[in-house]
């Protein structure tokens, strides 16, 4: 058997360049372009533990030089998946394809990708910059030019003081540094991130991120990120699989993601919606009409696929996307709805409130405080108007 | 007014007492200048001049040592072997039976071990001629056999209390799995090892029952040696050799758990 024919060796034309591309690969959309064939391909992938699926039958399509998001709760089978396309775990059915080689049987030491662990597993036994060496050792390179290479790479993540240092001797952040630099130094076609923020502090996580998106972006390594933190995978993804026991119910950008969500449990899982329950009345052509027992209101709404008359259906509305007053609103396409406010919560740049309709329903409101104000305008048991525009709502799954 | 101790406490100190009065006592008596087992007649180092000079014991503990060296350092390598395959190989069929009957030597009376190893190798030597008689061989072959138990059981803990994605690292960065092997497994478990042999060496050195059992003429280990010294009276110099045992154990015994303890993976390699 050739083992000398490893697969990294055959293709290490991803340099890791410091100035910026003219056009960066992660900038357009290459999965809407159907001449551009996918890197990384998931064909109908599970994992079975016993009886349990950790990952249960899922489709993938990941372009190079994507920053690719996986969201979803803790046990979702997030960490089982990249275990699966890191070599670790064999995918009990499906196929995994790499840059057209299919992954079947290659075990994780011939894969061309590199994986940041959730835990870092930096070797505590050796140094900052032996870690960093020691995937280059492996590959039998000449020693000055590791040397160089961990140079280059320390340097990209500003640890060029720590090469001496023992794992022991640094702090979270710094070792979340050298884990991602031990992981890139190998300019792997693809690299796979375990919660890479999850062990930082708010604050510190808030810097790194936009570090790692540059740090992606500098090197145009495919990234596959997974992590539980909406707004993390919100800000540096191109795409975000939305993962949920096992599965995607969703994938899309973050855009469609939040604006376009297709199930309940997208909706809910990223940011806040108000969901409606209503019954399809008549449906006339492209649009039909819902009416909404909670709002006391029947709304017409554009027509879906497979939705016929009487079915049951769940219209949602994000609070940012509808107006709040005191005083009822001059001009409003939609009807206005009036209730008090039950609760609210002062956020500094913006205010929520919880609105209790006369249906007894709650529905949740966010403003932005535009003006400078002494005092609340919108006060507990205030009376207040609100509507939103029909066209905001979006039609859910399930 | 004193203070009243509580139940528990004066069980601990009449525990302690029982468990090292006797221990101390003979260390201090080793030192004694009088010939007298029981009284004290100054402070001397007479009995261990004394026991210098007995080649006997001298002998024995010699031969202590080297069947020790020997019982350890093969007891920490095929106990670590066993170590890694039962952890490593967590899902094969049997390991639960496999796990427990590492473990039984520990709780095997001795005697029974002693009994069933002579028995084993008596017939082994009718079978196939070998080991020709009893002696040092079957000795250090007996201690390797109950040491290994300890050393695969703190091998075990040791990396059951490790980060299991280490290894993965190493593999995911291009190390084929002997060389996992070689660069993380085997430096992680070092301090696990080294532990695992100076437990195996202690356990090896103050054996009696086992040695006994398997031993052949001229073959006299030091607690043999001990033992039949005392049957014809306690002599001082006896002491003043139990007191050098005690601190070697002891030293043994410490830094073990030192570094069973220790967090960090010891030292780097190379
Ligand atoms: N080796 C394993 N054996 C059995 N069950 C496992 C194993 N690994 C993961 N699981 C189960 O699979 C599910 C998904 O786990 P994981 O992929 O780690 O989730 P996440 O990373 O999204 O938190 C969990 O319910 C977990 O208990
Ligand atoms: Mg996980």
């Amino acid at each position: 058997m050739n083992d000398s024919g490893n697969v990294y060796k055959q293709h290490e034309t991803i340099a890791v360049n410091t100035e910026a591309k003219s056009a960066p690969i992660g900038h357009g959309r290459p999965w809407m372009d159907p001449t551009i064939e996918p890197f990384i391909r998931v064909e109908g992938v599970s994992k079975h533990f016993g009886d349990f699926a950790a990952v249960d039958r899922v489709d993938l399509d990941i372009y190079q030089g994507e920053l690719f998001s996986i969201l979803g709760g803790s046990g979702s089978g997030k960490t089982t998946l990249l275990r699966v396309l890191a070599g670790f775990e064999e995918p009990s059915t499906g196929r995994v394809v790499i840059d057209g080689v299919d992954m079947a049987g290659i075990p994780p030491h011939r894969r061309p990708v590199n994986m940041m662990f959730q835990s870092y597993a930096l070797f505590p036994h050796m140094t900052v910059a032996k870690n960093i060496a020691y995937g280059l050792k492996r590959d039998g390179m000449r020693k000055a030019v590791i040397s160089e290479r961990v140079a280059d790479v320390l340097d990209l993540v500003q640890m060029s003081d720590f090469g001496p240092r023992k794992p022991a001797q640094l702090s979270g952040g710094q070792r979340q540094r050298v884990a991602l630099a031990r992981a890139i130094v190998k300019r792997p076609k693809v690299l796979l991130l375990d919660e890479p923020l999850g062990a930082l502090d708010k604050k510190l996580r808030e810097s790194t991120q936009f570090e790692l998106a540059n740090i992606q972006y500098k090197s145009g390594i495919t990234f596959i990120v997974v992590t539980h933190d909406q707004e993390e995978a919100m800000t540096l993804s191109t795409r975000i699989a939305v993962m949920d026991q096992g599965r995607f119910p969703q994938v899309g950008t973050p855009t469609e993601i939040y604006e376009y969500p297709e199930t309940r449990f997208t909706a809910d899982f990223i940011g806040t919606i108000n969901s409606f329950e209503g019954s399809v009345e008549s449906v006339s052509g492209s649009e039909m009409s819902v009416s909404l027992p909670a709002l006391d209101m029947t709304l017409q709404v554009p027509v879906k696929n497979g939705i016929s008359n009487g079915d049951t259906v769940c219209l949602a509305v994000r609070p940012e996307k509808i107006w709040i007053s005191t005083s009822p609103p001059e001009t409003a396409d939609t009807a206005v709805l009036t209730g008090t406010v039950e609760d609210q919560g002062y956020f500094g740049n913006l205010s929520l409130y919880r609105v209790r309709l006369e249906t007894g329903e709650i529905i949740q409101v966010s403003a932005q405080n535009r003006e400078r104000q002494s005092e609340r305008m919108i006060d507990w048991d205030a009376t207040v108007h609100i509507h939103w525009d029909i066209a905001s709502m979006v039609l859910l799954k399930e | 007014m004193m203070k009243r101790l509580s139940f528990p406490l004066t069980v601990l100190i009449f525990g302690y007492a029982f468990l090292y009065i006797p221990i101390f006592s003979m260390i201090a008596y080793s030192f004694n200048k009088s010939s007298l087992a029981t009284t004290w007649g100054g402070f001397s180092l007479r009995w261990y001049g004394v026991l210098f000079e007995n080649s006997q014991a001298f002998d024995a503990l010699m031969l202590s040592i080297r069947i020790a060296l020997v019982s350890a350092t093969f007891a920490t390598a095929l106990g670590t072997c066993a170590g890694i395959a039962l952890y490593r190989f967590r899902s094969f069929r049997g390991r639960r039976l496999f796990s427990g009957m590492i473990a039984a030597p520990l709780v095997m009376p001795e005697v029974i071990t002693g009994l069933s190893l002579l028995l084993f190798f008596i017939s082994l030597e009718n079978l196939i001629g070998w080991p020709a008689g009893r002696g040092v061989d079957t000795i250090t072959i007996a201690h390797i056999t109950f040491s290994m138990a300890f050393v695969a059981i703190v091998v075990q803990a040791r990396l059951a209390g490790q980060d299991n994605s280490l290894e993965e690292a190493a593999q995911d960065l291009g190390a084929r799995p002997f060389r996992v092997l070689v660069d993380i497994t085997l430096p992680l478990l070092a301090p696990a090892m080294i532990a695992g042999w100076l437990l195996a060496f202690t356990l090896s050195f103050d054996d009696l029952v086992i040695s006994s059992f398997v031993s052949g003429p001229g073959a006299n280990t030091l607690p043999m040696y001990i033992f039949s010294k005392v049957k014809l009276g306690v002599k001082p110099d006896i002491n003043a050799l139990a007191t050098i045992i005690v601190a070697l154990v002891t030293i043994g015994v410490v830094v073990a758990m030192r570094l069973m303890t220790r967090k960090d993976g010891g030292k780097k390699p190379g």
